[in-house]
C-alpha cells in the first residue's frame, strides 16, 4: 500500500516513538498537519508562535531525555524556528525540527515563503536534510534521531518540499541506522582513564567540575558514586544543577560569574580540576589566564573538539560520561585529603550566598526559598537573567532534570513554552516557571496552549519591573545609566493572566508570598500566574566581573 | 603570530550537495583561513575528495581537525603534514607574445619548467605547469617579467607517500 510522503513522516515518527509534536501550521507543511489531524499516538500540540513551539521541544527533551520534535512551515515560520534551534545547539539537547519547503520545483525561485532554511540553520544544528523526494523520508527520519541523540546530542532539521509531502510510495522504516561517516566514541581509552586514576591518587587539591554532558548522559548515578568513593569535593555548573545533590557536604555549589565563592576559591587554590561534561565555558573561568593556574586538568566529554578549546588539558578523555565514570570509579582510590576538605568547609561556611532584607521589601530571594520549600520536588524551569541565577543558587536541586534553561544561548522568552514541553513530558510531576518580567513577555502568548491544555504549570514571575541583569551591568559598569531597561510600563500580569483566561494573583508584601504559593498548589486546572512585585535594584552577588579571574569575586556583602 | 604553522588537511566526504558550504562554513564561522581548497570526486562516485590547505597554530590546527571530523557526512580526515607526503599543484598561464624574439623565450623557459603549450595564438601562449608550490611560484615569478595576462591555478592535492593510506 502506497502512503503520502506526510503520512510516511508521521508512521516514522510513530517508530520512533514521538508522542507529541509541537507546531505552528502554515501554507508549505499542511499535507504534513493534514496527516496529523485525528493522530492520536503522535499529539499535536499547537502553539501561538513557532518560537514557542521550538522551546516546547526542547522543554521536552530536557525534562524526559527523549527527542522533542517540532514542525513549523516553510519562510517566515522556518525562521521563527532559529532561535529555539540555537537554543537546543547550544546546550546539546536532541531535538528534531521539521519545515515544510516550497514545491521543488519553485525551490530557488523566491516564491512566496521560500527560504533557505539549511543555509539559515547550518551553523546552529548538528545536521540537516533537504527532502525533494518522498522515498527518503522513511530513512531520514531513522537517521535524524540516531544522529539527535547520540555523540553530542544536538537538533537535527529535516526539510520537506511540499511535493515530497504529497507524494505516494511504499512506507518501509529502516531496522537500523549505519553512517558510516558517523560513529561517536562511547567507551574512553582505558590508559586515559588510568592516568587520571594516578592523578587523583597524587592530588592534594582536587575538585570534580561537572556539567550538563553528565545529565545528557544519564550519567547522575555515576556522577555519585564517584564522589562518594573519593570523597572529592564537586562544583556542578549551571547547565549540571542536580546532577548532584546540592545538599550533599561536598556540593560546594554552581561555579562561575555567579556562583559561589567555594567554588571559585576551590578552583583558584585546586592542584587537580577533573571535568566532566563540562565546556570551561567563559562564564564558569571568567580571566582564563587566572583560571585554575595550579590545576592539572583531566577532561572528560563525548566531543573531541570540545577538549582543549579552551583550556589546555593534561589527560583528555573522549567518551560518554555514563561509560567512563563508571570505569573511572572502579580504578580510583579515596585521596588522601583531609585539609583541603576542611579548607572547603571553612570557606562555605564563611561565604554561603546571602542577601540583605531590604524594609518591607519582598526580596528575589526570598521568594526562591520560599518556592523551594513549597516546591523542593518540582521540575524548575527557569528564564534568563537575574532571576535565572538566583534560582540557581537559592534553590537546591537534587536530582537531574529537574533544573532547565537556556544556559549556553542565554534565550529570554525560552522558559515558559519550555515549560509546556516539560509538563506534557512528565505529566505527573508538577511543573514551576520561574521567570523575569522582562523574559516572560517575549512569549506571554504561549500561556494561551498552555490554558487550552489545562496544564497546572506555576508561572512565578519574579518582577523588578527592569531588565534586571543588564540594569546590574550599566549600575556597575555604566554609571546608572539605564538604558532600554525600564520596564515599568508592563502590564499588570495578573490582570493580564485573568485576561488570558489563567488564574492571576499579584503579591507586594513579604507575608504575601508563602500563602500565595500555597494557593497556587490547590489550583491545578490549569496554569496560575503570580507576580511577584520584589525589590527593583537588587542585584545579583557574588560576581566575578567580566574578564576578572575567579579570585577576584566581589562577594556583594560587606 | 610566530607558531602558525600550514597544514595540508585530505578530507574524504560523502558526495552530496551542501558538503562543501558545511566545510566552508565550519572556517569562516571560526575565523579560520583557507589558503587553498580542490574538490572533486574519488575512484568511488560516492566519495569526494577535499584537499585543504590552511594555516594556525597548534591548537587551530588541532581545533580545525576536530570540527572537520564532527561534520556528519566527513568520512575521514587526515593531516598530510605530519607525514611523508607528495603534493602537486597546476597552473594555467596565459602571456602575452607579440613578438617572435619573446615567444622564443617564453618557450626555452617553460621547458626549464617542463611546461607545456597548451594553446598559441599570434598575441598570446597559454602554458600549462605542474609542480609544487615553489616551483609553480618560481615559474609565475619569471613569466610575469613577460606579462602575464591571465592565470589559474588549481589549489593543492596532496597524498601520502608509501603503501599507507
Amino acid at each position: 500500500m502506497e502512503l503520502k510522503g506526510a503520512e510516511i513522516l508521521v508512521e516514522s515518527l510513530k517508530r520512533e516513538g514521538v508522542d507529541y509534536i509541537f507546531g505552528v501550521n502554515g501554507g508549505a507543511a499542511m499535507p504534513i498537519f493534514d496527516a496529523l489531524y485525528n493522530e492520536t499516538d503522535v499529539k499535536l500540540i499547537p502553539m501561538r508562535h513557532e518560537q514557542g513551539a521550538s522551546h516546547a521541544a526542547d522543554g521536552y527533551a530536557r525534562a524526559t531525555g527523549k527527542a522533542g520534535v517540532v514542525l513549523a512551515t516553510s519562510g517566515p515560520g522556518a525562521t521563527n524556528l532559529v532561535t529555539g534551534i540555537a537554543t537546543a545547539y547550544m546546550d546539546s539537547i536532541p531535538m528534531i525540527a521539521i519545515t515544510g519547503q516550497v514545491m521543488t520545483h519553485f525551490i530557488g525561485s523566491d516564491a512566496f515563503q521560500e527560504c533557505d532554511v539549511i543555509g539559515v540553520t547550518r551553523p546552529i544544528c548538528k545536521h540537516s536534510y533537504l527532502i525533494k523526494d518522498a522515498n527518503e523520508i522513511a530513512d531520514v527520519v531513522a537517521e535524524a534521531f540516531h544522529i539527535a541523540t547520540t555523540g553530542k546530542q544536538g537538533p537535527v532539521i529535516i526539510d520537506i518540499a511540499k511535493d515530497a509531502q504529497n507524494q505516494e510510495t511504499v512506507f518501509k522504516y529502516p531496522d537500523s541506522v549505519d553512517i558510516r561517516s558517523y560513529k561517536p566514541q562511547v567507551n574512553g581509552d582505558s590508559n586515559q582513564i588510568a592516568k587520571a586514576a594516578e592523578l587523583i591518587k597524587e592530588a592534594k587539591q582536587p575538585m570534580l567540575y561537572a556539567g550538563g554532558g553528565v545529565v545528557l548522559a544519564d550519567a547522575s548515578d555515576e556522577l555519585r558514586e564517584l564522589t562518594l568513593k573519593t570523597q572529592i569535593p564537586i562544583t556542578v555548573t549551571l547547565m549540571g544543577l542536580g546532577a548532584f545533590p546540592e545538599t550533599h557536604p561536598l556540593a560546594m555549589q554552581m561555579p562561575g560569574m555567579h556562583g559561589s565563592c567555594c567554588a571559585n576559591y576551590a578552583f583558584t587554590d585546586s592542584d587537580l580540576v577533573i571535568a566532566i561534561g563540562a565546556r570551561f565555558d567563559d562564564r564558569v573561568t571568567g580571566d582564563l589566564n587566572k583560571f585554575a593556574p595550579n590545576a592539572k586538568k583531566v577532561h572528560i566529554d563525548i566531543d573531541p573538539s570540545c577538549i582543549g578549546k579552551n583550556v589546555p588539558v593534561d589527560v583528555p578523555i573522549v567518551g560518554d560520561a555514563k561509560n567512563v565514570l563508571k570505569e573511572l570509579t572502579k580504578k580510583v582510590d579515596t585521596p588522601d585529603i583531609d585539609p583541603w576538605r576542611n579548607q572547603i568547609q571553612e570557606w562555605k561556611q564563611k561565604y554561603p550566598f546571602e542577601y540583605e532584607q531590604k524594609g518591607n521589601k519582598v526580596m528575589p530571594q526570598f521568594v526562591i526559598e520560599k518556592i523551594y520549600e513549597q516546591y523542593s520536588d518540582a521540575i524548575v524551569v527557569a528564564d534568563v537573567g537575574q532571576h535565572q541565577m538566583w534560582a540557581a543558587q537559592y534553590f537546591q536541586f537534587t536530582e537531574p532534570r529537574q533544573w532547565l534553561n537556556s544556559g549556553g544561548l542565554g534565550t529570554m522568552g525560552f522558559s515558559l513554552p519550555a515549560a509546556i514541553g516539560a509538563q506534557l513530558g512528565c505529566p505527573e510531576k508538577t511543573v514551576v516557571n520561574i521567570n523575569g518580567d522582562g523574559s516572560y513577555i517575549m512569549t506571554i502568548q504561549e500561556l494561551v496552549p498552555a490554558i487550552s491544555l489545562k496544564l497546572p504549570l506555576k508561572v512565578f514571575i519574579i518582577n523588578n519591573m527592569y531588565l534586571g541583569m543588564v540594569r546590574q551591568w550599566q549600575e556597575l559598569f555604566h554609571g546608572k545609566r539605564y538604558s532600554a531597561v525600564d520596564y515599568h510600563d508592563n502590564p499588570d500580569f495578573a490582570l493580564l493572566a485573568q485576561a488570558f483566561g489563567a488564574t492571576g494573583l499579584r503579591v507586594e508584601h513579604p507575608e504575601d508570598v508563602e500563602p500565595a504559593l500555597i494557593k497556587a498548589k490547590g489550583i491545578n486546572d490549569g496554569p496560575v500566574v503570580i507576580d511577584f512585585i520584589v525589590d527593583e535594584e537588587e542585584n545579583v552577588f557574588p560576581m566575578v566581573p567580566a574578564g576578572k579571574g575567579l579570585g577576584d569575586v566581589i562577594r556583594g556583602l560587606s | 603570530m610566530n607558531n602558525e604553522e600550514r597544514h595540508i588537511f585530505s578530507v574524504l566526504v560523502e558526495n552530496r550537495f551542501g558538503v562543501l558550504a558545511r566545510v566552508a562554513g565550519l572556517f569562516s564561522g571560526r575565523g579560520f583561513n583557507i589558503d587553498s581548497l580542490n574538490v572533486a570526486a574519488t575512484h568511488d562516485k560516492s566519495i569526494s575528495q577535499i584537499t585543504l590547505v590552511t594555516h594556525g597554530d597548534a591548537q587551530i590546527i588541532d581545533q580545525i581537525y576536530q570540527h572537520l571530523n564532527r561534520l556528519i557526512d566527513v568520512i575521514e580526515v587526515t593531516d598530510l603534514s605530519t607525514g611523508r607526503h607528495v603534493e602537486r599543484e597546476l597552473v594555467l598561464i596565459k602571456i602575452a607574445t607579440d613578438d617572435q624574439q619573446k615567444r622564443t623565450e617564453i618557450l626555452q623557459i617553460a621547458e626549464v619548467f617542463r611546461g607545456r603549450v597548451i594553446d598559441m595564438k599570434p598575441a598570446s601562449i597559454v602554458l600549462e605547469v605542474t609542480g609544487d608550490e615553489g616551483k609553480l611560484d618560481a615559474a609565475i615569478n619569471i613569466f610575469r617579467t613577460y606579462g602575464i595576462i591571465d592565470l589559474v591555478r588549481t589549489g593543492k592535492i596532496a597524498m601520502m607517500r608509501g603503501s599507507e593510506k
